[in-house]
């Protein structure tokens, strides 16, 4: 088994990444019923022995004494981690995995990457050092953070540079959440864009999640509950942006229900890695599959379903609403559409009492209305992990690759352009140190070159077929 | 003989422990409609094939357990030893930790090497401990990166380490819809491959088992475990000892020797496939009777029009007319040549049944003697609850279309480089694809003009 580190940078990323330790312990706590430390927590925590303090040694086995996170927190203002290690969660962070400062990054991606992270280069290593010697077989860094900020976009894609360099063979997913239009910080497509040439450059997979999509979702949920046509019969620990413990939906934090949306993203998509399943689906099998060629990373991801009703008998064709679903607009993190746009590949994992059969209908169904790229008709990578998330019976995680990410980067290449042009606010950033013109230069012309691979992409749609001759032998 | 079995990945170990679990509930099941001392030798047999026995009296399979990550095959142990009948050797099993991630590179430049010592030394204890080796069974699926990558690694192992045995693959065939978006890629690697260095190739297509499951199981919600109990089913149809030479002779004693000898004459054609009737669901065992000659009818048909189940058979082909010599591109389409074919018939009057419509000579290729290219074998000893059971091991151009589907997919996916820098990283260059593209091509080839 292997496991998994979580590095939440920014604002952003730590209250993300807050509620996905508090959902990862509910989870494991509805399977693990006996309290013993298995293989599947492993993944995600440490087992401490705390009886002579909190530099006790790890358990391997046995009894759960004290469970540690793997989590690395980084912001460069302390409020929001100050309030995490106050809050319910506060023990299951070590104190010794913080780096904090406190005057902010002030909206300023080079301020981020630049200035704090040279600062902070060999305090962040020999964190992430200590964090990898406390795994066995450690597989992958997730990142948890914003793109429109200063810390989590720059000091965050700084991270992703390090982790690359001292950590190569370990792979690294980035969760990224994207400035809608309407953002109120006004250097955000600066920060956007200087952020995705290193996304660009050295992340194995991107998830780009857009606060748009997350409020939709929120909203439907709430009508849902407030129209009294479902009202007392949802099962409230199945809304996929509840948070665990108690309801208390009152007390809950503005951000809190669109974080918890992310928080189950990351649950479902190592499931198959911590649970077992007839087919597995490891986080390397991500990688291999939904990346056809290196520069071309990012994925749509849904989820499916929002929430459960409370009757617990789910005829078959309530299952396939479930596959129909993930296909929908509704149900995706990012304002994109799939539908219309060209596949390059599919992943479906699927969680609880879902057999290959079930699979293999619904993509028959749906194949038809989707389009593949030619090279890859039948893209399809399938996983069935027999754990549901907590209220579920059953549950879908659909991953994309899909050219529908073309017109997100196209606005964001837009409004850098409308800023950039008049050189609004650029002064900020010029005078960091180690800040020139052709960081921006080089930054936009990465995103250009990327926007670029997926129009070439886009041409071959709907053309004629032509399958390549294949090789002639003599015979 | 004894045979050991490799299970790699996560299909080939729970297809693996779906195989032990029906060769024991076959022997430990019902008289087996026979004699008590035909069904004694029958146990005896089978147990000396498959199984050692511990001082407490419990069968120990006698396997492999490889996988590159932990979670299948410490389910797979535990099944196992739950059922009470039969487990495998707790040390008997090689895993590590991260899996391969469906990159027949990883399985094969990196974890092969890697861990090929401590591999090898498993089999060569499993080796030793049998009187007589018959030779290695491996069972593989060829879509994902342990299976396909790591098996054929091994594989190569095996024959560079026992040159003079046996080894028979079992490689299931993915679905067409897909399960692994690069299956083509790592199905065409693990078959050009797994012909270099295996004796034969059996062959097992997704697709086609789904649709036994559907259609003649009655299977409402079809899960792996129903597929690979299907699989198992036939496996054990071909494996259960049988009579090689004729009434009255003991059982075979060297299954794996036999099946190369009667259904491979030729390097280049190595690919088999299997077909057994009936199939259906144990509680219409009961209330179902068959007769020889139906079945027998139907399997020769199966056989012609490559049919791959008892149902929607399609009678109007025949085969063409014999004694004339009529070059391949002339032959009615949809007919499917022969190479070698192998019946297996287990159970009530076994002995009594022609089997003179398999030997016509317009079934098989020119360049083979009818005689030599089919061969019966027969046991009194009913398998698995059914009365009458047959199987056909066929050495044809059964699966032509799907070796060419697949290999025409992957070259596609090749043309456009899609993938590949997965790949290259990991050691696999773009001239060994070539290499595999140009043996594979050669194999379909040979078969497309037999």
């Amino acid at each position: 088994m292997t496991q998994s580190v979580v590095v939440q940078v920014g604002q952003c990323g730590n209250q993300v990444g807050c509620r996905f330790w508090d959902l990862a312990l509910r989870e494991h706590a509805a399977v693990n019923k006996k309290g013993i430390y298995d293989e599947a927590l492993s993944s995600f925590f440490r087992n401490v022995d705390t009886r002579s303090g909190e530099n006790g040694p790890d358990i391997y086995k046995g009894k759960i004494c004290s469970l540690k996170a793997r989590a690395l927190l980084i912001d460069m203002e302390e409020g929001v981690v100050n309030e995490i290690l106050q809050g319910p969660l506060k023990d299951v962070f070590d104190s010794k995995k913080l780096i904090t400062d406190v005057s902010g990054s002030g909206n300023n991606w080079a301020v981020g990457h630049k200035i704090y992270g040279c600062q902070y280069r060999e305090n962040i290593v020999e964190k992430l050092r200590k964090t990898a010697e406390h795994c066995d077989c450690l597989q992958c860094f997730f990142i948890i953070h914003s793109m429109g900020g200063g810390t989590g976009s720059g000091l965050g894609t700084f991270v992703l540079n390090l982790l690359e360099e001292e950590f190569p063979e370990v792979y690294r997913f980035v969760t990224s959440v994207y400035p809608s239009g309407e953002d109120d910080v006004i250097t955000s497509p600066y920060n956007s864009v200087l952020a995705m040439k290193e996304l660009n450059e050295h992340a194995d997979c991107v998830l780009p999640i857009e606060n748009e999509s997350l409020f939709e979702i929120v909203n439907k949920i709430h009508q849902m509950i407030n129209s009294g046509k479902l009202g007392s019969t949802v099962k409230q620990n199945s809304l996929v942006t509840s948070s665990a413990g108690s309801a208390k939906t009152l007390q809950e934090k503005p951000f809190d229900a669109m974080n918890n949306i992310i928080a189950n993203l990351l649950l479902n998509l190592t499931s198959s890695a911590r649970f077992e399943g007839s087919l597995n689906m490891d986080l390397s099998e991500i990688s291999m599959n939904l990346v056809p060629f290196p520069r071309l990373h990012y994925l749509v991801s849904s989820l499916t379903p929002l929430y459960t009703l409370a009757d617990v008998n789910v005829p078959s064709r309530r299952l396939d609403q479930m596959f129909s679903d993930a296909f929908s607009r509704d149900h995706q993190l990012i304002q994109a559409d799939p539908k219309h746009s060209l596949y390059l590949a599919c992943a479906l994992l699927v969680r609880g009492n879902v057999q290959v059969s079930d699979l293999r209908r619904n993509i028959e169904r749906l194949k038809p209305s989707l389009h593949f790229v030619s090279w890859n008709q039948e893209g399809w990578k399938t996983g069935l992990c027999s754990v549901p998330p907590v209220g579920h019976s059953h549950s879908l995680l659909a991953l994309a690759n899909n050219t529908c990410v073309k017109p997100t980067f196209i606005e964001l290449k837009d409004r850098f352009m409308k800023l950039y042009k008049k050189k609004a606010h650029l002064h900020h950033y010029l005078q960091i140190d180690g800040m020139e013109q052709s960081c921006f230069s080089e930054a936009i012309s990465s995103l250009s070159d990327l926007i670029e691979e997926y129009n070439e992409l886009d041409a071959t749609k709907g053309g004629p077929r032509i399958d390549p001759s294949r090789l002639k032998i003599a015979v | 003989m004894s045979i050991v079995t490799v299970q790699l990945g996560q299909c080939g170990n729970q297809i693996g422990h779906e195989v032990f679990s029906a060769l024991c509930s076959d022997i430990c099941g019902t008289h087996g409609l026979c004699s008590k001392k035909e069904n004694e030798s029958y146990h005896d047999s089978c147990k000396e094939r498959f199984f050692y026995e511990e001082e407490s009296g419990v069968s120990i399979a006698r396997a492999v357990l490889v996988d590159m990550e932990p979670k299948v095959i410490s389910q797979t142990l535990s099944m196992a030893a739950r059922s009470g009948h039969w487990k495998y050797n707790s040390r008997s099993h090689f895993c590590q930790k991260q899996g391969s991630g469906n990159n027949w590179a990883n399985g094969y430049s990196v974890h092969g090497p890697r861990h090929k010592e401590a591999i090898m030394n498993l089999v060569q204890k499993e080796a030793e401990k049998c009187d007589r080796l018959g030779g290695f069974f491996t069972i593989m699926s060829m879509a994902g990166g342990t299976g396909s990558g790591l098996g054929a690694f091994v594989t190569q192992c095996l024959r560079d380490a026992f040159p003079t045995s046996f080894i028979l693959n079992h490689v299931i065939w993915p679905y067409g819809t897909g399960e692994v978006i690069v299956q083509n890629y790592n199905s065409v690697l693990t078959l050009s491959h797994l012909y270099q260095s295996s004796d034969a190739l059996l062959v097992h297509e997704n697709d086609v088992i789904h649709k036994i499951c559907a259609q003649l199981m009655n299977i409402k919600q079809i899960s792996f475990r129903d597929v690979n109990q299907v699989i198992a089913h036939q496996l054990g149809s071909v494996f259960q000892p049988t009579h090689t030479a004729g009434e009255g002779s003991g059982y075979s004693r060297n299954p794996l020797g036999d099946l190369m000898e009667t259904l491979v004459p030729h390097p280049e054609f190595k690919l088999l496939g299997l077909r057994n009737i009936p199939q259906m669901p144990e509680n219409s065992l009961a209330y179902s009777t068959f007769s020889w000659p139906g079945l027998i009818k139907h399997l020769r048909q199966m056989l012609i029009a490559n049919a791959k189940m008892e149902e929607g058979i399609d009678w109007q082909v025949r085969p063409p007319h014999p004694g004339s010599s009529i070059p391949s591109t002339n032959k009615p389409l949809h007919f499917n040549t022969s190479i070698a074919n192998l019946v297996i018939l287990r159970g009530k009057d076994v002995h009594g049944v022609d089997l003179g419509s398999f030997q016509d000579p317009s079934l098989y290729t020119s360049w083979l003697n009818p005689q030599d290219a089919f061969s019966a074998w027969k046991t009194p000893r009913a398998f698995n609850k059914y009365e009458k059971s047959a199987s056909l091991v066929s050495n044809s151009q059964f699966l032509l279309k799907p070796l060419d589907s697949i290999v025409g997919k992957a070259w596609n996916m090749f043309a456009s480089k899609a993938y590949l820098h997965q790949y290259t990283k990991f050691g696999i260059q773009e001239e060994d694809f070539l290499d595999s593209f140009t043996t594979l091509e050669q194999v379909i080839s040979s078969y497309t003009n037999l």
